[in-house]
């Protein structure tokens, strides 16, 4: 479990983020909503620890002591992760390996052994030996969760992870999100920028208004009409298709006229 | 068939058995060629017999004639010694210096390193300058001081934008040229033959009469190499970039600080004993990456052997081109370098960089 209070950041002279209070449960969905530059991906980035941040992020129960989590804790899937040239999938997914070894230690059997388990479990074996670099975008996101789960967080932190795939890959990779979550009781942090998918995955949803928190709670009752046309300055209005919410602009009074 | 596909996990960042097969082989090619070729012709099996009597526990006759054993023991070898050692020294460095600038540009020379080191080496050997410290001599002492006000310029100026490949050379060219223009300033200074001696070293000289330079250059090599190819696995994770890095728990300033001391100590010293060098560094992890493996846990070792061999080669080369008169090493490097570096130019346009 992630207990994050008061976390605040300051980029410059302005301030991105503030008073942002929410505990992760183990095994919920987060999912993180918000405008463009309302700081999702900076709330990410402050609780993996990238961007220096006031108020705090703890892990841990009171039983085992509470501390700030680090790499073995959480596993961060970037908006636009790098595929160095010439790196082959197998050891792109060996790197998730690196918070286990100490500084001037190597990979052991075991960790290969697990990666090989990682690869085979997402069906990437076959792909093992090809270069990061020539993945279609479907599965470069798949060798990319491969790699967060050779990392062996509890929590997955996810920044957009389906923005630049089309609708079926999106379905694709949001659903194995979901049931690698189910089998392995993972935690995830998602920023997503589509609210109808966001809302299909999340347990609660966390809507942020120029960094600060508009909206906590249940996909019901964070995309309501008034609170969304308020926090994206528009007439959005909820809808339900097949009991799913869809968040759609209101029709455009002039279009009507026409 | 699960064997078979478990194979790329087994294989990853693994240094391929071939590659180094090939590059210790060419090693070997390359020492043996040098000990033979020069002034006077030595027969190889007769080198090579002379090399193998002088291991412990073993006597053979080599068949050379006790001048030629001098020559083979005396001026070859050493020579011979301190090529490859050079080589290895700023191949190796090239490396790191690329892994932890994740620029694959980056060469001590391009990045005003070896500028720094030779103003340094100018200042000990020609105005007396000494900051020897405990075992370390006036001149490497000087060098590294010099090497390490370069790198901290370099990175400085570019402002610690690793990112983009452009800026941190063009801010290396500044600092080159800015340490280049008190050199000349420098020597202007000195008297006519002092000032001849110090500029032939600094074009590049491998010329030595014994094992002085080789050993002291050995034991900075040595280190150097080691604590880089134990640090190729960060570079590894530093391939993802800063951000990705971190968050695999792994702090970028530290791999950033620990493997530029190796690596500027491994040009400083390299430097001080066979003065400037240009585009090894950037010559040698290159090829090593196209015929082997991006990974730097192969990059570093292989570049290290390969960077021996070439510049042994290259000395072959300097010493036999206008016979009896030399060609500074440095000249011939940079006639291989500047081609190649114009190439790797070109095809980075082409979106490879």
């Amino acid at each position: 479990m992630i207990s994050i209070r008061d976390l605040g950041v300051h980029r410059g002279r302005r301030e991105v983020l503030r008073g942002v209070t929410v505990d992760v449960a183990p095994g919920e969905w987060l999912g993180l909503v918000g405008p463009n530059g309302s700081g999702k991906s900076t709330l990410l980035g402050a609780v993996a620890g990238l961007v220096p941040h006031t108020g705090s992020v703890r892990t841990g129960s009171a039983r085992t002591g509470r501390r700030r989590p680090g790499a073995t804790d959480l596993a961060l899937m970037p908006q636009r992760p790098a595929w160095p040239e010439g790196m082959t999938v197998a050891e792109y997914v060996l790197l998730g390996r690196t918070p286990h070894l100490g500084w001037l230690v190597r990979e052991s059997p075991h960790d290969r052994r697990l990666v090989a388990e990682v690869l085979d479990r997402l069906d990437l074996a076959r792909w093992g030996g090809r270069p990061v670099g020539e993945l279609s975008g479907g599965e470069a996101q798949r060798v990319a969760i491969a790699r967060a789960l050779a990392q062996q967080a509890p929590v997955l932190l996810l920044d957009e992870p389906t923005s630049a795939l089309d609708l079926g890959m999106q379905a694709a990779v949001l659903d194995l999100v979901q049931q690698l979550r189910r089998c392995d009781g993972l935690s995830v942090v998602a920023a997503m920028h589509d609210l109808g998918t966001a809302a299909r995955h999340a347990d609660r949803l966390l809507l942020l208004s120029a960094g600060e928190v508009a909206a906590l709670g249940p996909p019901q009752e964070v995309l309501r009409d008034d609170l969304l046309s308020q926090v994206y300055d528009a007439d959005l209005r909820v809808h339900h298709v097949d009991g799913e919410p869809v968040v759609l602009a209101a029709p455009n009074p002039r279009q009507e006229l026409r | 068939m699960a064997l078979l596909l478990d194979r790329p996990v087994q294989h990853a960042f693994r240094v391929s058995p071939v590659g180094t097969l090939v590059t210790v082989g060419a090693l070997a090619v390359a020492i043996v060629v040098s000990l033979t070729q020069g002034a006077a012709g030595l027969a190889p099996a007769g080198v090579v017999r002379s090399l193998v009597d002088a291991l412990p526990g073993v006597a053979l006759d080599s068949g050379l004639s006790p001048v030629e054993e001098a020559v083979l023991w005396q001026i070859r070898l050493p020579r011979t010694c301190l090529a490859a050692l050079v080589g290895a020294a700023l191949s190796v460095a090239g490396a790191g210096y690329q892994g932890v600038f994740r620029n694959p540009l980056a060469d001590p020379y391009l990045l005003g390193i070896s500028a720094g080191a030779g103003l340094g080496a100018v200042l000990a050997m020609g105005f007396g300058l000494d900051l020897a410290w405990g075992p370390v001599g006036a001149v490497p002492a000087a060098a590294f001081v010099g090497a390490t006000l370069a790198v901290a310029g370099s990175a400085l100026v570019a402002r610690g934008s690793f990112a983009s490949p452009a800026t941190l050379l063009l801010s290396g060219v500044a600092i080159a040229a800015f340490f280049s223009a008190m050199q000349t300033y420098l020597l202007q200074r000195l008297s006519y033959t002092r000032a001849r001696e110090v500029l032939s070293w600094l074009f590049g000289k491998l010329a030595t009469d014994g094992w002085g330079p080789v050993l002291l250059l050995a034991p900075y090599v040595l280190v150097g190499v080691a604590v880089l190819a134990l640090h190729a696995r960060h570079l590894d994770v530093l391939r993802l970039g800063d951000d990705e890095a971190r968050a695999l728990g792994l702090d970028p300033v530290r791999v950033r600080v620990v493997v530029v001391v190796a690596a500027t100590l491994v040009t400083a010293a390299a430097v001080s004993v066979s003065g400037l060098i240009a585009f090894v560094g950037l010559v040698v992890p290159h090829v090593v990456r196209l015929v082997a493996s991006h990974s730097y846990r192969a990059v570093v070792p292989l570049s290290a052997l390969a960077g021996a061999a070439f510049l042994a080669l290259v000395d072959v080369g300097a010493r036999t081109a206008v016979a009896p008169a030399e060609l500074p090493v440095g000249v011939i490097t940079a006639f291989v370098g500047a081609p190649f570096f114009a190439f790797v130019l070109w095809r980075g346009r082409a979106g490879q960089l």
